[in-house]
């Protein structure tokens, strides 16, 4: 039984390789783990700021708030554009697209393998945290937890659709990474990684909802902090912007690959 | 020291020329520092309100910060990022062999070989920002003042590289920085306030080990006068310590030099 090229075994195979790939490759992550630092640099300007009551989040429930950001952050980050348009222009995409698996899996698996990695650091940070800053300390229940992993999930779904969107224009532009640069700047003030959405001014909130960027960091840390959070909502929105991202990444996929002519082969 | 120069000028010339061959990312730039810095204001901006302080800092005196971190931004983009990104990958394929045996200092050939005029308007949009924001503030500085903010500007540049310098040349030895560079990244982040909003431990932190109140910070309390005399030795002082630990450290990884294996 296939699925879009996928069955057991090729799972097993894919995962465990790039697993063991990106293990190689610890010393790398654990830098990259210590570079989502951002997070922690705003809460302590958060904590000191006249502006901290606006927020809404009290006590110990905005260390919370941006440890969870940290940790979403985390698992949700996407390469893929850089992986892709280096494989693109080394000529390693042409092996790829004659297997009979769709090469964006391949992608797939290499971000779990590198997440799996990456947990370690990311637990090591936590316990760092809960040192300087012991009364956060929380664990959260197994409900929210299970719910907090399915939206980092989706987020990480998300985010992932949204580049494989741009790097299927590598088919088309040479550079399509520049374009990465323009996502990621809103991705950066929109999606609740420097401040929770609840700092905004009331439109900039609402226009920041009409975008994916708060279903990327804000809905599932809010989830995982246990701050109030309308599940239903959050939950569909993110499954609404999968659903129209999907189609749209593989039709543009699939006429990126007719127009593809190989290069350095 | 004439060689040197004329070498500067030809490395420019022909990285500025090669640079607008792609002018749709020239046009990409653009738009993404405009946005950038639309962000960084909007940000900034959730820290004030009426009656509302950063660290004893205003909102105008804060945008004098942000515009130098905005310069400062961008003299990384023109200058600090296409140069020592380079140094890994020289090392990596073998080619730092070339720079070395060329009849011109390794470091200087490495530190100034290429520039991107994509960071320009961001420097001048910076620059816009501090005046705006000085003379808002009410600050009025005498030419002497502003020859004093150009040197701190130019020692907080100087912090900046030879840290950024220092980081890519451990790049001898563990071969794929390019990371260790994205912390250096994200800590420098920290720039974009004023570093009294800060808890005193993380002041600590970015007066004397990650020098980042001397890129944006102390330049902001010169344009303001008040500035006191001691930050600012302190500021040359680290300015002119970093760059010949840079410049001691880059012969030392010199040493440890087996060119890449074949």
């Amino acid at each position: 039984m296939r699925f879009f090229g996928l069955n057991r075994k090729i799972i097993r195979v894919l995962l465990g390789t790039e697993y063991a790939h990106m293990l190689e490759y610890r010393a790398e992550i654990a830098l990259w783990a210590l570079s989502g630092v951002l997070p922690f640099i705003m809460l302590s300007l958060w904590n000191g700021s006249d502006a901290r009551d606006a927020l809404g989040m009290d006590g110990v429930g905005l260390d919370r708030y941006f440890l969870s950001a940290f940790l979403v952050r985390q698992f949700s980050v996407v390469w893929m554009v850089y992986a892709f348009e280096d494989d693109a222009l080394t000529g390693r995409l042409s092996p790829y697209l004659l297997q009979p698996l769709h090469p964006l899996w391949r992608y797939v698996a290499s971000h779990l393998g590198e997440q799996l990695t990456r947990l370690p650091f990311a637990a090591v940070i936590t316990a760092i945290f809960f040192l300087i800053q012991p009364n956060a300390f929380w664990l959260p229940s197994f409900a929210h937890f299970v719910l907090a992993w399915l939206a980092t999930w989706m987020a990480f779904s998300i985010a992932f659709l949204l580049q494989s969107l741009i790097a299927s224009l590598c088919f088309w532009s040479e550079k399509a990474s520049a374009l990465e640069r323009l996502l990621f700047i809103p991705f950066l003030f929109l999606s609740g990684l420097l401040a929770p959405l609840t700092a905004f001014p009331p439109f900039v909130r609402t226009l920041a909802q009409w975008t994916p960027f708060p279903y990327l960091i804000d809905f599932p840390a809010r989830v995982l902090a246990e701050q109030p959070v309308d599940l239903l909502a959050g939950f569909a929105i993110q499954l609404a912007w999968i659903v129209l991202l999907l189609p749209l990444v593989l039709l543009l996929w699939r006429a990126g690959v007719r127009r593809y002519s190989a290069m350095g082969a | 020291m004439g060689r040197y120069f004329k070498s500067l000028r030809r490395f420019w010339g022909t990285a500025v020329a090669s640079q607008l061959e792609y002018q749709l990312n020239v046009v990409i730039e653009l738009v993404a520092v405009g946005l950038s810095l639309l962000g960084s204001l909007f940000m900034l901006s959730l820290f004030f309100g009426p009656g509302r302080e950063l660290g004893g800092w205003s909102w105008h005196e804060a945008l004098i910060v942000q515009g130098f971190y905005t310069v400062l931004d961008g003299m990384a983009s023109t200058w600090l990022r296409p140069n020592l990104s380079s140094i890994v990958t020289h090392v990596r394929e073998g080619t730092l062999d070339f720079v070395l045996l060329k009849p011109i200092d390794s470091q200087f050939w490495l530190s100034l070989r290429t520039i991107s005029p994509a960071g320009l308007p961001e420097i001048v949009l910076g620059l816009l920002l501090v005046i705006w924001g000085g003379h808002q503030a009410g600050a009025s500085l005498s030419l002497g003042g502003i020859a004093v903010v150009l040197l701190m500007l130019l020692a907080g540049g100087l912090i900046l590289y030879s840290l950024w310098f220092l980081i890519a040349a451990t790049s001898i030895w563990f071969v794929k920085t390019w990371n260790a560079t994205e912390v250096l990244r994200a800590v420098l982040a920290s720039g974009r306030y004023p570093v009294a909003a800060y808890p005193a431990p993380l002041r600590l932190l970015f007066t004397l080990v990650i020098p980042v109140a001397f890129l944006t910070t102390v330049p902001a309390e010169v344009v303001l006068g008040r500035a006191s005399t001691p930050m600012l030795w302190l500021g040359l002082g680290l300015a002119v310590g970093f760059f010949v630990a840079s410049r001691r450290f880059w012969f030392y990884a010199l040493r440890h030099y087996t060119s890449a294996s074949s």
